[in-house]
């Protein structure tokens, strides 16, 4: 009786801590669909997947204007808004580079070699969590860090309006963009923000395909685009027209940076780095969160082995491939039709302070 | 054999129990919840369902409603008891897209 009774009890009790804990119930597939070929869809299923949009979103508490992109425009090309008013956003985030530098890692503030890559701004308007480790939750939030990092632009933040108001004619911009609002942190995040979103990659000979046009890419760079969303793999991250869906993933990279679990700790995120776009990818080498992988065949090869290093944190979607040599070729071919038309652009003409009097140089606000 | 079947009958009734205190599933597909908004009542229990094809990772930082699932594969489920009245977002680690506004009252 006294074993039954208190079998009862570890049973009710077991129950009661299986439930409040939320342990995972039922059975399923433990690998992901896309190694079941019966999932996968035909060539033209996935075309559609792919379509550009037709419009940029802007967000409710900074809609798009025309003058506030002028103004974000000059902000972003003026490198009096760092320390040492040498180096601008675009310094390292260089129109003529796809919007990158080309470098394994950024150089800031004197010279200073930095932790992670230059992300490219193209298609940020569609991003939602900003930086590698996604600490960033809008434009608007990205804008200042940079700005104020002393190893990036080390610009005390608050002695940059100051600087600006020096200067008459950014005054009347700002009271045009957003009067009477006048220069503030937030009015020049806003602005940063809303020129930001009007970069759009270019149309690409890959957009071409998707609308139909059945020349614009070769068959090697047709079957690689299907081997990216069946074999491949890369489409469960890589997803959609801007061949991102945002998400933070361990992809078995070898070195020591933690990523995003110093900014969300949870065991997940331990090395985990957000998906960047694949636009213009051919010409944003090198590549990875650290630029240690110098070519896509490269990339190709670390995903088709499974990632460098095997931990708990890795996604289940990294794992070996089995891809051929002909099968990465094809993926990279199709990687190469991703690059757009973008035009040059034409930069501003800068707001300079008047010097026609004896006035002191205009070195308001840099640090020493 | 007697002790076993009173066992599970054990388990069988604490489980009806909490779900008689009522219970919504919340499904995951094409890196979305099936819904953006709930309410529920304290004590309810939500069940969050994998259906997408790679694996989420739900979690809430919003006071009073704090939790963090272990990752699911494909299919899984696992459930959750709000114990306590709160409100805030719902969140998937990996695709931070996927938001759910949940008021437990």
């Amino acid at each position: 009786m006294m074993s039954i009774r208190s079998s009862w009890c570890r049973g009710l009790a077991v129950a009661t801590i299986v439930i409040v804990s939320g342990v995972g119930v039922t059975s399923a597939t433990s690998n992901t669909a896309v190694q079941n070929k019966t999932t996968w869809k035909t060539m033209d299923e996935y075309r559609k997947d792919y379509v550009r949009p037709t419009s940029i979103p802007f967000p409710t508490e900074n809609p798009y204007s025309a003058e506030k992109v002028r103004l974000g425009e000059m902000l972003f090309f003026d490198p009096r808004l760092s320390g040492s008013n040498y180096i601008s956003c675009a310094s390292c985030h260089n129109p003529s580079m796809s919007w990158g530098d080309g470098l394994p890692r950024g150089i800031g503030h004197g010279m200073t070699i930095l932790g992670r890559r230059t992300p490219t701004i193209l298609n940020s308007a569609w991003t939602e969590l900003l930086m590698w480790d996604g600490r960033k939750v809008s434009l608007e939030d990205q804008a200042m860090g940079p700005i104020a990092a002393d190893v990036e632009m080390n610009q005390p933040v608050e002695k940059l309006v100051e600087k600006l108001s020096s200067i008459e004619t950014y005054k009347v911009l700002f009271n045009i963009a957003f009067p009477g609002e006048g220069i503030s942190l937030d009015t020049i995040a806003k602005a940063i923000a809303t020129f930001e979103r009007t970069i759009v990659s270019g149309i690409a000979p890959f957009d071409r395909w998707i609308a139909g046009d059945e020349h614009a890419i070769s068959e090697s760079a047709k079957r690689g685009f299907y081997l990216f969303n069946t074999k491949a793999n890369c489409a469960t991250c890589h997803s959609g027209w801007n061949l991102t869906d945002g998400s933070f993933q361990d992809i078995g990279m070898p070195d020591a940076d933690v990523g995003r679990i110093k900014i969300l700790d949870m065991p997940r995120m331990n090395h985990a780095f957000k998906t960047p776009t694949l636009r213009d990818v051919s010409r944003r080498g090198p590549y990875m969160h650290d630029g240690s992988v110098p070519s896509l065949t490269a990339v190709m090869e670390h995903y088709n082995r499974g990632g460098a290093v095997k931990r708990e944190s890795l996604s289940e979607d990294v794992r070996p491939l089995n891809l051929t040599t002909a099968e990465i070729t094809d993926v990279v071919e199709f990687m190469k039709t991703l690059t757009g038309d973008d035009q040059p652009i034409r930069l501003p003409i800068l707001p300079m302070a008047d010097q026609s009097s004896s006035a002191k140089p205009a070195t308001v606000g840099q640090r020493k | 054999m007697r002790n076993y079947i009173i066992l599970a009958a054990a388990i069988a009734t604490v489980t009806n129990v909490a779900f008689a205190a009522g219970s919504t599933t919340v499904n995951q597909a094409d890196k979305k919840f099936s819904t953006t908004e709930l309410t529920i009542n304290k004590g309810d229990v939500i069940v969050f369902k994998n259906d997408d094809p790679f694996t989420h990772n739900v979690f809430s930082q919003s006071p009073g409603i704090a939790f963090e699932l272990k990752v699911q594969k494909p299919g899984e489920s696992s459930e959750i008891v709000f114990a306590r009245e709160g409100t805030g977002e719902v969140k998937c680690a990996i695709h931070p897209q996927m938001k759910l506004k949940l008021t437990v009252k």
